[in-house]
């Protein structure tokens, strides 16, 4: 369960660094869903490199491909990016409400150290 | 792979900010989410030392962290592992991330740069250097409701906070 979870969100990340797939995953976010051939078109580089970066990010799950006849349709799948979330969001709260008394704490001991002769 | 970087403006000399950073009494008075009292803290400051640290948290549980110290530059440099002994986050038991934290004088005090980063194997660790930062401002915006709580941590008065993806070296 553990390492299932562990290799989803490495594919996630893994599929997040590339600027051609996040320039999709923005895309799709903006318009719902989009054939292949419309995702291709703002990119310089053809079809099937296109179609690569597409099964990057369907086998990490972040989206979604349906078929009718020769188009294929791709849809954002977003739940995957939301593990990761909350990864961060997790030790995002541990360490700001830590780290805002580390630095109140600091600012008493510099305080008391200057006052000193 | 996942990183977290939260960097804090600090009226403090670095010396100061280091010695809070490292000595168990300092530690004693910040570490932990939420303000719950540190119940252990133990440090053996030195490359390859251990620190512990045992809290209890405002709802009542108890969690212990612990790690090695894999780099100490007086005043300016922190870095060491992490690991949950208990409590904690129970699908992370055994699992060691690492923890970054450079401090620059500023005028008037002390500029942190913490990063917390999530490491697991050696291809993870290269897509966490190649960088993806871009996908978090998208991840922002997708889940919306969390951007209250940035909002209100950037009105911090202690400094700046953000949270994004490292970038590679």
């Amino acid at each position: 369960m553990v390492n299932y979870k562990e290799r989803r969100l490495d594919r996630t990340f893994a599929a997040l660094v590339d600027g051609t797939r996040r320039a999709i995953l923005a895309r799709l976010e903006r318009e719902d869903s989009a054939t292949v051939s419309e995702l291709a078109q703002p990119f310089a580089i053809k079809l099937p490199a296109v179609m690569k970066h597409l099964d990057v990010l369907h086998d990490a799950g972040l989206i979604t491909r349906t078929k009718a006849g020769r188009i294929v349709t791709v849809r954002l799948r977003p739940e995957p990016m939301r593990e990761a979330m909350d990864w961060l969001q997790r030790y995002q709260r541990f360490w700001s409400g830590s780290l805002d008394r580390l630095a109140a704490y600091a600012e008493r001991k510099d305080t008391e150290a200057r006052k000193k002769p | 792979m996942t990183s977290l970087t939260l960097v804090r403006q600090i009226r403090a000399r670095p010396s100061i900010v280091f010695e809070a950073l490292t000595a168990p009494d300092g530690i004693a008075q910040w570490w932990g989410p939420d303000g719950g009292p540190v119940l252990l803290a133990e440090t053996d400051v030195r490359i390859g030392g251990r620190y512990r640290v045992r809290f209890r948290r405002l709802d009542g549980t108890e969690h212990e962290s612990a790690g090695e110290y894999l780099e100490l530059v007086e005043s300016k440099r922190l870095v060491m592992s992490w690991q949950w002994i208990s409590g904690g986050v129970p699908e992370e038991v055994g699992e060691v991330s690492r923890i970054e934290i450079d401090l620059k004088p500023i005028d008037g005090g002390t500029e942190m740069t913490f990063t917390h980063a999530r490491l697991k194997t050696e291809d993870s660790r290269a897509s966490h250097e190649q960088g993806w930062s871009g996908a978090l401002d998208k991840l922002e915006r997708h889940f919306s409701t969390e951007r209250i709580a940035y909002d209100r941590l950037g009105k911090s008065q202690t400094g700046s906070t953000n949270l994004h993806a490292k970038r590679g070296q």
